[in-house]
């Protein structure tokens, strides 16, 4: 009895492992910010050097806030995305802007179009890495107390936005009507 | 030969050495120490990705600020979490992977000492078979 209960359950243990493996994927790294309120920040906006955005903007109601730049290929990929949600919720996106140029990021959203309530600034990265963010595009979903309550790593998406990030929105605002 | 003078070739080694050398030789340890996020397999002494740079960017400034290397970790691991050590710290998150070797090393022990024990009561008038 032991000689095949035993091994079958060591092989079983070892399936199960395997099997989460599989569908782990290495290169999205769990942020230890989930569930911390918003690093403080204090950046120019992207459009308006002489206006400058805080965390404090990130508050009073659900925002987003996406990690975007010119160089980032993924990003463009992701922008007719992000048109298509400003157009289609209120939930404001607000913007990051990670290492880039500033006359190639303002004419990046002069032709392909603005999705973005305002985009700060972050052109040494400083901010960015207080944030964790280590690739774009990165997209955090932070609540109405300024709390980050989700990260995606990569490109948004339609089935992201269904799956991950309305149904927490639907949630905190039927806990608050 | 190339294999072996390639290894030496770091990223880190672009940079300026700190005056201070013992300030540099923490830096080169703590540059070991921390995995480029980006990257994954190298640490951020030897990546040349951007993250790696600033990064290594801001453990410099950080050194040079008087942090000690406690701090420094810390840092970095608020920020990416314990994934960002080669050596992540003994935590409710990380207590299955530093002790999961030696659990599987004693189940392996016990294989081992039961199989023993097992041969030894055979008698050994009988042949084996």
């Amino acid at each position: 009895m032991i000689r095949t209960l035993v091994p079958a359950t060591l092989f079983a243990i070892l399936v199960v492992f395997f099997w989460t493996g599989l569908k782990l994927n290495p290169t999205q790294i769990p942020s230890p910010l989930i569930g911390k309120p918003v690093p403080a920040f204090d950046l120019p906006l992207l459009l308006d050097e002489s206006r400058r955005i805080t965390q404090d903007q990130l508050r009073g109601e659900p925002t987003l806030l996406n990690v975007w730049a010119t160089w980032c290929v993924a990003c463009r990929q992701e922008h007719p995305f992000l048109m298509q949600l400003a157009a289609a919720t209120d939930v404001p996106i607000y913007g990051l802007n990670l290492k880039d140029n500033r006359a190639s990021a303002s004419a990046w959203l002069d032709q392909l179009g603005n999705p973005y309530e305002s985009s700060a600034f972050d052109e040494d990265g400083i901010v960015s890495i207080d944030w964790g963010v280590y690739g774009a595009p990165e997209t955090f979903l932070i609540d109405a107390t300024g709390i980050i309550r989700y990260k995606h790593i990569g490109p948004l998406t339609e089935e992201v936005w269904n799956k991950k990030l309305l149904p927490r929105i639907r949630l905190w605002k039927g806990e608050t009507l | 030969m190339l294999v072996a003078l390639s290894g030496t070739v770091l990223a880190i080694d672009n940079q300026e050495a700190l005056e201070d050398s013992a300030l540099q030789a923490r830096y080169v340890r703590l540059g070991n120490e921390l995995r480029c996020l980006v990257c994954q397999n190298q640490s951020i002494a030897d990546s040349t990705a951007g993250l790696a740079a600033d990064l290594r960017a801001q453990v410099r400034e950080m050194l040079l600020d008087g942090a000690s290397d406690q701090e420094i970790l810390d840092y970095m691991v608020a920020r990416y979490g314990d994934f960002v050590r080669y050596r992540p710290a003994f935590n409710i998150r990380t207590w299955a992977l530093w002790l999961g070797p030696f659990v599987v090393v004693l189940i392996g022990l016990a294989v081992v000492a039961t199989v023993i024990r097992r041969n030894a009561n055979l008698d050994p008038e009988q042949p084996d078979i």
